[in-house]
């Protein structure tokens, strides 16, 4: 039981050589890969965007409350939101929250189709159920969380600066200059790297916790749950690992 | 033709089946018979490769299907159908969507090609004109028939039934037999079926394995069933004294 964690990462490993297989018909893989886009991308657009005005109103606010009193030039407050949302928030918060919207909601749909005995039925026609039932999943998440990673970072940075501004914390050309001073292109670079690796993990992590799912609604529940769970730490951990890997 | 050697399957410590030689032969319905709990399901899913037996080997004419690739696994499988106890339909799909799925998954016909061949399924399982609808508005027994539309839309060559009947009245019971029976009749399939329903067994068992305690306790066809000096297959079939009774009248 110690080495459980071994045990599924083993499985896991394995299991990736059965999703990444030439498709049985193209044309199925593709509707399927669309429908996945339009779930992910429409289908999170809303709680994203209200995740991210708030965490850029927030970290507006905040900071001016932090500079107060000290002899940073106040239109630092649009630099320092920028290249925060870039690098860390819009990726990782929106990415955090997708795993609990995206990703609970891929396992408990193969979590029920495992119970419900439909993978099996699809295996005995001879459909290759890890690839048609994982890939498109994937793809659509790899070609999606990063649009919505991109989004995340412009509301955020609108919403620092619609609560900032009006309420007269900075001045708007303040905010806007600082916006526009020490632009890195090779933040964005970062930000899309971890949408992308973060888009793999939650919807991987997540897959295979409901595709083996064994037992009754209670191991289901179980199994949405595992999914968040490990996706969020895998994502951290990822996030670590990538900002000492990519700044250094 | 379907050969069964030697299976052995076991969970944990509960050996479920402790050797099983049988063979299942083409164009006949054959049977496996046996109490709830006996195995039926057990070795059927061992004979499409869902479960793995801890040793024996399955026959399908020369590929062994124990020890076959998923590539060739898959290929197999494409010339098998089969219903599931629970029927296993797709709950998000139509049953028009449901039984046109394996079309769209494995052939390059035009549309209007797999609307016939789904409306000529849903004709040979008299259910005509219910393409539309989901499968939690139909009945089990409808269910279990759109299973069946769905196991043979690609004209399989084998047709493996787990309980076709169990849970439907006599009078669907004997249309869902006859049925199976000529599906096999006409397309010359090797269809094994798991029941424990006497009613199929004296109607349609061509071929029939009976299952106790992990063992097969009895072969033979539905004219032996009656003469026959097997103790197991005895209790079996007297199981309910009403026709033990009807049986004494006559003698
Ligand atoms: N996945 C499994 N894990 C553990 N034990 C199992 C599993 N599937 C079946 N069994 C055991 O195997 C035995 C045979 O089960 P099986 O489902 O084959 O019975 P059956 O003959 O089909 O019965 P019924 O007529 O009620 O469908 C049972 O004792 C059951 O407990
Ligand atoms: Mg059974």
């Amino acid at each position: 039981m110690n080495f459980n964690i071994f045990h599924h990462f083993g499985n896991f490993i394995q299991w990736q050589g059965q999703i990444y297989r030439r498709p049985e018909n193209g044309k199925m893989y593709y509707k399927e890969t669309i429908r996945q886009m339009y779930d992910i991308g429409i289908g999170s657009f809303p709680i994203v965007f209200l995740i991210s005005i708030f965490i850029g109103a927030v970290t507006a606010v905040q900071f001016s409350y932090q500079m107060t009193g000290t002899l940073i030039p106040a239109y630092y407050i649009g630099y320092i939101v920028r290249d925060m949302e870039i690098i860390e928030l819009a990726p990782t918060i929106t990415c955090l929250v997708l795993a609990g919207k995206v990703g609970s909601n891929m396992a408990a749909e193969l979590g029920g189709m495992r119970q419900k005995e439909h993978i099996d039925a699809m295996e005995i026609m001879g459909v290759n159920t890890s690839a048609y039932l994982v890939m498109p999943k994937v793809i659509a998440a790899l070609l999606m969380v990063p649009v919505l990673v991109c989004a995340s970072a412009i509301i955020g940075i609108a919403g620092a600066y619609i609560a900032s501004v009006p309420v007269g914390l900075f001045t708007s050309s303040d905010f806007i200059k600082g916006i526009r001073s020490f632009f890195e292109p090779y933040n964005v670079f970062i930000m899309l790297v971890k949408a992308v690796v973060f888009g793999y993990i939650l919807t991987s992590v997540s897959c295979y916790q409901g595709y083996f799912v064994k037992g009754g609604s209670i191991e289901l529940g179980e199994a949405s749950t595992r999914a968040v769970v490990y996706s969020n730490i895998l994502i951290l951990l990822a996030d670590y690992v990538i900002a000492i890997v990519l700044t250094a | 033709m379907i050969r069964a050697e030697g299976i052995y399957k076991r969970f944990g410590d509960h050996e479920v089946l402790k050797g099983i030689d049988f063979v299942f032969e083409q164009g006949k319905t054959n049977l496996i018979i046996g109490k709830s709990g006996s195995g039926k399901t057990v070795l059927l899913k061992i004979l499409v490769g869902l479960f793995k037996p801890e040793s024996g080997h399955v026959w399908y004419g020369d590929t062994n299907l124990v020890t076959a690739s998923k590539e060739e696994l898959r290929k197999l499988r494409m010339q098998v159908g089969m219903l599931f106890q629970g029927s296993a339909l797709f709950d998000s799909m139509t049953v028009e969507q449901n039984i046109k799925f394996p079309l769209d998954m494995f052939t390059k016909q035009t549309h209007k090609e797999k609307i016939d061949r789904v409306n000529y399924c849903l004709e040979r399982v008299s259910l005509e004109g219910i393409n539309k609808k989901f499968p939690s508005e139909l009945s089990g027994g409808m269910q279990k028939r759109v299973g069946i539309a769905r196991a043979i839309v690609l004209n399989p060559k084998y047709l493996l039934c787990d309980e076709p009947n169990s849970g439907l009245d006599p009078q669907t019971s004997i249309t869902i037999d006859e049925l199976i029976s000529s599906l096999t009749k006409d397309h010359n399939i090797t269809t094994v079926i798991n029941t424990h329903d006497m009613n199929s067994v004296m109607e349609i068992g061509e071929n029939i394995c009976l299952l106790h305690q992990g063992h097969l306790a009895w072969k033979g066809n539905k004219d032996q069933v009656l003469n026959h000096s097997n103790e197991i297959l005895h209790d079996f079939i007297f199981a309910s004294p009403f026709l033990q009774k009807l049986i004494d009248n006559k003698k």
